[in-house]
Order: structure tokens, then C-alpha cells, then sequence
């Protein structure tokens, strides 16, 4: 007879394949921003902002941008679970950082499409 | 069965002064201290981002906060962070894999995202920052 003891809804599967997936991405972004700025090796405004402006770079640092949020979400989440043992501070800590992360997506979005 | 194996109790040492951790358990450490100091930093790393990006004059002011020596030698302490998250977090991608999870690969691969982070911080930071 299997005899499992409860412990939550999902046993965090999803945020554990989440956090390798966004991790991947962010790798496969941090490999391709440093070839092209040591390529281009940007000593200006203009040759720094054309690194942006050209369309797949746009996509992947918005791509980056939304892996990182989401990764970091998932981070500090499991480290004020580690350590936070009273749950209305708890729940505080994760609401503020949750809005933080938010709002710097936001940021972010605005940010590239400036460009 | 399964609860009594839970509350099992057993031997436990939290004391931070005795413990002596090894590398790997160095290197975990090590890889969420840098991820909670990269997400405390989001911020002025975003601020930065925008000003270098939003015009020449906000460029040049960007440049200039950069060029400060003290300036420089915390941003390549955030580069050393960003690459060891980045290095150790391949690590744990492979031992999720079951890639050199034996005791000896363990403390060899720890010794490996050290020495790599470490010299991709003095060489890439070394020519982004100077």
C-alpha cells in the first residue's frame, strides 16, 4: 500500500523545470551577448544602442529579460521559505518581491523598446 | 511507514562555527549568496542599462559613474557573481543529468566552476571594464 504523506498541491515540479529551463536560456543569452560585445566592441552611444536595435537582439534580451524575472522569482522565493519561519513576514517578503520583479519587467520592456 | 521515516529523528549540527564545509558545499553557498546580492542590485543594474541605452548625454554620464575605480572594482565583483551563478548552475544542470554525481567528480567539477568563473571575470571583466 502507498502510504504518501501530503505536503503541498504540486510537490514544486513546475517551478523546479522552470528554473532549469530559464537558466538555459539565460546561459544560451549570456554566450551570445558576449560574442557580439567583444565582436563589436561598442566605444560609443551608437555602436552600443545598434547592439539593441537589431531585431534579434531585441528578442533575446526581452527573452532574457523575462527568464531572468521569472528564475529570480523562483530563487528568493525557496530562500525566504529556507529562512523566514513567520508566515506574515513570509508572505510579506514574497509579495514585495513579487511586485518588485514585476515592475522591473515592466522597466525592461520599456527600456528595449525605447530603442 | 513512510511518516515514521520522516520523523525519524536525527543527529543534526546547525552550529556555524564547527561546521567545515568542502568545496561543493562552498560553492552552493557561494550560489545563492550570489543570486540574492545580483537580485538586491536589480535595480541600479536596470538604471544603468536604461542610461547607457537612452541617449549620448545619458551615456556619457553612465561611462563616467563607470570609470570610477571603486565603481569598477564592484561591478567586477558583480561580474565574479554573475559567473559563478552562471558556471556553478551548469554544474547542477549536469548533475541533474547524473553527470558526475561520485564524490570525486563532485569536488573536481567544484574545483573547475571556481577556477572558470574566476578567470572569466579577470578576462572578459578585465576587457569590458578596462
Amino acid at each position: 500500500m502507498v502510504n504518501r504523506i501530503l505536503v503541498g498541491a504540486h510537490y514544486g515540479l513546475k517551478d523546479w523545470v522552470i528554473q532549469r529551463a530559464t537558466a538555459i536560456i539565460m546561459a544560451i543569452y549570456t554566450v551570445i551577448l558576449l560574442v557580439v560585445v567583444l565582436a563589436v566592441a561598442p566605444d560609443s552611444h551608437a555602436s552600443w544602442r545598434g547592439i539593441f536595435a537589431n531585431g534579434f537582439m531585441k528578442f533575446a534580451s526581452f527573452l532574457f529579460f523575462v527568464s531572468l524575472f521569472y528564475h529570480v522569482w523562483i530563487g528568493i522565493r525557496d530562500i525566504w521559505m529556507d529562512y523566514i519561519k513567520p508566515d506574515g513576514l513570509r508572505l510579506l517578503l514574497m509579495i514585495a518581491t513579487a511586485a518588485a520583479l514585476v515592475g522591473y519587467a515592466g522597466w525592461a520592456v520599456q527600456i528595449l523598446w525605447r530603442i | 511507514m513512510a511518516e515514521m521515516i520522516l520523523k525519524k529523528k536525527r543527529p543534526k549540527n546547525l552550529d556555524l562555527m564547527t561546521i567545515r564545509l568542502p568545496l561543493p558545499g562552498i560553492l552552493s553557498i557561494v550560489h545563492r549568496v550570489s543570486g540574492a546580492v545580483l537580485f538586491l542590485l536589480l535595480p541600479v543594474l536596470l538604471w544603468l542599462f536604461e542610461g547607457s541605452l537612452a541617449s549620448p548625454e545619458t551615456f556619457a554620464l553612465c561611462k563616467s559613474f563607470v570609470a570610477h575605480p571603486l565603481v569598477k572594482l564592484i561591478l567586477l565583483g558583480l561580474i565574479w557573481l554573475y559567473f559563478h551563478h552562471f558556471c556553478a548552475g551548469i554544474r547542477y544542470l549536469l548533475l541533474d543529468l547524473h553527470k558526475g554525481i561520485d564524490l570525486e567528480s563532485a569536488r573536481l567539477s567544484s574545483k573547475i566552476v571556481f577556477a572558470v568563473s574566476i578567470a572569466m571575470t579577470l578576462i572578459i571583466g578585465g576587457k569590458v571594464l578596462w
